[in-house]
């Protein structure tokens, strides 16, 4: 059952992409119009792809389906090597379900169409690409190359002060993975190899594993914006045109926190038990000051943005409690906020595609005249803040569950975020769709329309679906999640290794 | 079967009306929502009778499973006992008649189908929380119904004073929700399931375990209550998380009565009831139960006596009526707790109800110092209303009286320090209770008119529709208390609750009551008669004696206007605090400390304005391609380089 899914939904939106270019200059209206189409189904047709790859997928077998394997450079043990495990699948399929979203998004974008539908294209590739990888030089590139798409997304149709945040956004980035390259090749070094499953089983000293955490924890942590590396974040999400955003939020993101899954928690047990306690304080010193910081915007994108933030504390508390129910949470989490966080950067497109201002004290009143759009906002903000009922709350509730075999304070201040949030999403909703009318010039006042329900309303059924049947995601990482914690917990019991002094329960 | 229509059929007419809006019009959403909770009292009468009258056996309406994560694993399921019964029962019945009521109250309202979606959500939530199997579903129901009181409360959204109640409201609430979502996972953690059934029968084993808090080895299962009471603190408003509940009271007025009296406020009673098997096991949480339910039962009530806003006075003693609960769930009585709840439910919706109707009728004028003399314009709303006020004041044969008189009684038969503080705090409680209820009526429906001769003129009763409910919530003040009685707390009360509720001591609180000495038993009767006096005295017979008398003792009387300076307390100390912590945060924090080092960086690295002219100018393939070159060419050295 080998039909190379994995590289074809990789290569897919590049081909794409270069077939764009075959279209005509790019200030050609029908250039546009035809790149429009072609990233639209190209994208459709690697989210069928994902949707026949989720469906295949045999929940009971250990270890990674789908695999490819390919000499590449055998000399130095480096090879094209692909394939999904329960913890990859879902972020191949977020990124195929988010990347056609996100054109649709962008369908009114009228400044150099091609080369903007090009890039998301690319984009597509790179995540789809980095998350599905097998070898860890691969996923370097894939890792890397992602930075490129974005950079340009950013800095060429990005908001006034694009240049400032696409640079900001590249240094940091490239800062972080700098690290990450040289912990690579030291463990190409030790282990003679890049496959990534051979890795998984290469035992390193404790004190190397040390400085290869930190290395990791450089790299991934300004990836999913872990405090304190998260401030390029607020500037290229506010910057970034809205798809953009979106990918940024909904996919980029959860790549830093992946990075911690695969390569961390399995490749570096010792370290990982070890600095522990000091990723359960950069995530709830995350939790909480972001949502103080979220408190003070009035713009309600860099609201959303910091609130984005805010959740990726979360996550990164329930990996690194190491337990069956907090990665889970983390990765039901990491899924429903991809979800979430589109479905609220939408939103804010649905007001800026009417001429409204993203300025909190300039809106107000919109529940009363567009009333569709309000229920779909009351649900993501809801849906964002954990409420029963929603994908939001069984991540929560289930790092909490992690947690609390941990620490009975990491619970409690995990738990923070919910009323936390609670504050600053409630003020937002307030002033956009209640209080008195405040109209702005020029604005549009019209109910969402056709393509607007289009992608909203897949999102909010997911959101829902999950919310009271999160069965369909958990029964599928499951098995893998059980796996790593067990190869987790075998690793610790063979040697022993100082934590770093916290006071245990 | 039945059990299943009358808590999903709510969900249907939430959803029927609001689909219904758009595509049929308004009178045919409304009328679906009010139909299909019909249809649920309906269902619920049936299942209440054939379980709780005949003795069907109970057993669980299984609807799938929700999480499963290892032994994380709580369903969605339909729980049959005599506790939830017994309050689906209320509930349905109390909600079908506001419902009723509503289109009435609500005719002239803009977005009339809003309301009833919202309504009708909300009572499939609150049927959720009550049917519970597990402690995640009741939490579902919880949440659930505290975002549709926050929507109801903001229902009015154009009004500021409106959202911030709503949002005062969510707020609150959430804290306490967070340590009742932290007590579910210690839950978790100790007894390996959330599982009602798996928790009580594992209270033995798991009651010598301890936690390490604070330093010190605590019992577990005091840990586990107390986080638990916690949250019904926030749900319930007592006593330091209380202050939403007045101000919910911006709230159209149904949703006062519904949620904010009979329903959900009374959800933390309910929970502490029904976790009575584990909250039992730990004394200390007990204790504290009997402290702060008898301390809200009496501070709440002094407040009541000197507030003007009609819905106000009954929002404080919605919040000191809920003490009394918590004081029965304390002193190991939660039965009479729960036989409380049930009448409380009926006078209190009737009292909003009535409020409701003065307040339809004067032109949406709230203030009691501008009424006055309307019992010859209102007269059913003035007989019902005296009906619930009595009820309220628990006089015979009013069904408070059979409620909160035994409430006290069973605290004076505990005899522990925090039960006879309880007691005292109940029996002065009741004698205020009794003083601000006929102060209202008096200054509402006695006297000479104080309200403007025009909105006099208009004043006018209301319509059949919101009457009907009105006298069916009156039988209920008349009739509850004597009809439900002997079944719920009469001899043989132990075979009515089953396992449902346990009693620590093997309810020997519940049997002490008749030893206890007469003069203690009729204290709360004569205190409430003396409260009805001197009410009678101040505002019929003396009129400016109370207005003397807050001259003479200012600061009392400005402490108790201010409602003890909560609000003003939690302002200084949380929100002002929390609001400059934010903005340092952020301008300091983040945009100066954290951002200085790489924004020197970025300026380092050149020009900004330069990059940005060759970016729009060139062809981003370009730039793409020599990225990728850069990357392959880094890659590639470091190739060689091994």
């Amino acid at each position: 059952m080998n039909l190379h899914l994995l590289s074809l939904m990789t290569w897919l939106p590049l081909a794409g992409a270069v077939m764009m270019y075959f279209t005509g200059d790019s200030a050609n209206p029908t250039t546009a119009r035809n790149s429009r189409w072609i990233a639209l189904w190209t994208s459709l047709l690697v989210l069928v792809l994902a949707v026949v790859m989720i469906a295949g997928f045999d929940p009971s077998v250990h270890g990674f389906q789908y695999i490819e394997s390919a000499e590449w450079i055998p000399a130095y043990g480096i090879g094209y090597r692909m394939g999904v495990d329960g913890i990859s699948l879902f972020f191949v399929g977020l990124s195929a379900l988010l990347t056609p979203v996100a054109v649709l998004a962008s369908w009114r974008e009228s400044r150099r169409v091609r080369d903007y539908m090009a890039a998301f294209l690319l984009l597509e590739t790179m995540t789809i690409g980095m998350f599905s990888a097998l070898d860890f030089l691969l996923f370097y590139i894939f890792f890397e190359g992602v930075l490129i798409p974005m950079y340009l997304i950013i800095g060429v149709w990005g908001g006034e002060r694009r240049i400032h945040a696409a640079v900001k956004f590249f240094l940091f980035t490239l800062a972080g993975s700098l690290p990450m390259l040289l912990a690579l090749v030291w463990m190409w070094h030790h282990a003679g190899t890049t496959d990534m499953v051979q890795l998984m089983h290469t035992t390193i000293s404790p004190t190397i594993q040390d400085w290869l955490f930190v290395a990791f924890l450089l790299s991934f942590g300004v990836k999913a914006a872990v405090w304190p590396m998260h401030t390029w974040l607020p500037d290229a999400y506010g910057e970034a045109p809205l798809p953009g955003t979106i990918m940024l939020a909904a996919v980029l993101s959860k790549m830093g926190a992946y990075g911690f899954l695969r390569f961390s928690l399995p490749m570096l047990p010792q370290a990982t038990a070890y600095f522990e306690p000091f990723m359960f304080a950069l995530g709830i010193i995350g939790i909480v000051y972001i949502s103080f910081a979220a408190l003070a915007q009035t713009d309600i994108k860099r609201m959303i943005a910091y609130s984005s933030v805010a959740h990726m504390g979360l996550i990164v508390v329930g990996i690194f409690t190491v337990t069956v129910a907090g990665i889970e949470g983390a990765l039901f989490q990491m899924v429903s906020h991809g979800l979430v966080i589109a479905a609220l950067f939408l939103c804010v497109g649905i007001l800026l595609a009417r001429g409204h201002s993203l300025r909190l004290d300039q809106l107000g009143g919109l529940a009363s005249r567009m009333p569709v759009y309000a229920t779909f906002l009351m649900l993501f903000v809801m849906a964002n803040v954990g409420l029963p009922g929603t994908s939001g709350f069984v991540g929560e509730i289930l790092v909490m569950i992690g947690a609390i075999q941990a620490n009975f304070w990491v619970a409690l201040l995990v738990g923070t975020g919910m009323i936390l949030s609670v504050m600053y999403m409630l003020v937002m909703v307030r002033r956009i769709l209640f209080d008195q009318a405040r109209s702005v010039a020029n604005a549009v006042i019209a109910d969402i329309g056709p393509r607007e329900w289009l992608l909203l309303a897949p999102l909010a059924v997911l959101v829902l679906v999950l919310g009271f049947a999160p069965g369909a995601l958990t029964h599928i990482f499951g098995g893998a999640v059980q796996d790593l914690v067990h190869a987790h917990l075998a690793a610790l019991s063979s040697g022993a290794h100082a934590r770093l002094a916290m006071i245990k329960q | 079967m039945l059990l299943a229509i009358a808590v999903l059929a709510p969900l249907a007419g939430a959803l029927l009306a609001g689909l219904a809006r758009p595509t049929l019009g308004r009178a045919p959403a409304v009328g679906l929502s009010v139909a299909s909770l019909i249809i649920a009292a309906i269902a619920a009468i049936g299942t209440v009778y054939r379980h709780l009258v005949l003795g069907a056996a109970d057993h669980l309406v299984v609807l799938g499973q929700w999480i499963s994560v290892g032994t994380f694993a709580p369903q969605w399921a339909l729980r049959m006992d005599t506790l939830s019964l017994v309050m689906v029962g209320m509930v349905c019945v109390v909600s079908a008649l506001i419902h009723v009521y509503s289109m009435g109250y609500m005719a002239e309202d803009r977005t009339e189908p809003r309301f009833f979606v919202y309504i009708s959500m909300f009572t499939f939530a609150m049927l959720m929380l009550a049917t519970a199997n597990n402690l995640l579903q009741l939490f579902f129901g919880w949440e659930g119904v505290g975002l549709m009181s926050y929507l109801l409360i903001g229902y009015w959204y154009d009004r500021a004073s409106a959202n911030e109640a709503a949002i005062k409201a969510f707020i609150v609430n959430r804290v306490g929700d967070l340590f009742f979502a932290v007590g579910i996972a210690l839950t978790w953690y100790e007894f390996g399931s959330v599982d009602f059934d798996t928790i009580f029968a594992g209270v033995a084993k798991v009651a010598p375990h301890a936690y390490h808090l604070f330093g010190t080895d605590l019992p577990v299962l005091e840990v586990i209550s107390i986080l638990l009471f916690i949250g019904a603190m926030g749900k319930s408003a007592q006593l330091f998380l209380h202050t939403w509940l007045p101000d919910a009271m911006e709230g159209p007025t149904p949703i006062s009565a519904l949620i904010h009296a009979a329903t959900m406020v009374t959800a933390g009673v309910f929970m502490t009831a029904r976790m009575s098997p584990v909250i039992d096991a730990a004394p200390v949480a007990l204790a504290l139960i009997t402290v702060i339910g008898g301390f809200t039962a009496f501070f709440a009530a002094t407040i009541g006596c000197v507030q003007n806003d009609i819905k106000r006075i009954i929002a404080y003693s919605t919040c000191s009526q809920l003490g009394y609960m918590f004081l029965a769930v304390g002193v190991g009585a939660a039965p009479i707790g729960i036989f409380h709840l049930i009448n409380h439910a009926f006078f209190k919706a009737l009292l909003f109800l009535g409020a409701g109707s003065v307040i339809h009728a004067l032109a949406d004028e709230q203030d009691i110092r501008k009424m006055g003399g309307l019992w010859r314009k209102l007269p059913v709303t003035y007989v019902t209303m005296w009906a619930g006020g009595l009820a309220l004041v628990a006089i015979p044969p009013f069904s408070g009286y059979f409620s909160k008189d035994a409430i006290l009684s069973a605290a004076f038969a505990a005899h522990s320090h925090t039960a006879v503080f309880g007691w005292l705090c109940g029996t002065l409680g009741a004698g205020l209770t009794a003083f601000y209820t006929v102060r209202l009526m008096l200054l509402t429906f006695h006297g000479k008119p104080r309200a403007s001769s025009e909105t006099l003129a208009h004043a006018h009763e209301s319509p059949l529709v919101m009457l009907v409910p009105l006298v069916v919530l009156a039988i209920g003040a008349l009739t509850t208390g004597v009809l439900l009685g002997p079944t719920f707390i009469g001899a043989h009360f132990a075979n009515f609750w089953g396992s449902s509720i346990a009693l620590p001591h093997g309810g020997a609180v519940m049997a002490a009551r008749d030893g206890i000495p007469a003069w203690a038993e009729k204290m709360p009767l004569l205190l409430a008669i003396a409260g009805i006096g001197i009410a009678y005295w101040f505002y019929e017979l003396a009129p400016g004696l109370p207005a003397r008398l807050a001259a003479s003792w200012p600061g009392l009387h400005a402490f108790l206007l201010n409602k003890w300076y909560f609000d003003e307390l939690y302002d200084a100390i949380f929100v002002r605090p929390a609001l400059r912590i934010a903005r340092a945060i952020w301008r300091i924090g983040d945009e100066e400390m954290i951002d200085g080092v790489p924004e020197g960086l970025a300026r380092l690295t050149g020009d900004a304005s330069g990059v940005a002219s060759r970016l729009q100018s060139g062809s981003i393939a370009v730039y793409g391609f020599v990225m990728l070159v850069g990357l392959m060419v880094l890659v590639t050295v470091f190739l060689v380089a091994r």
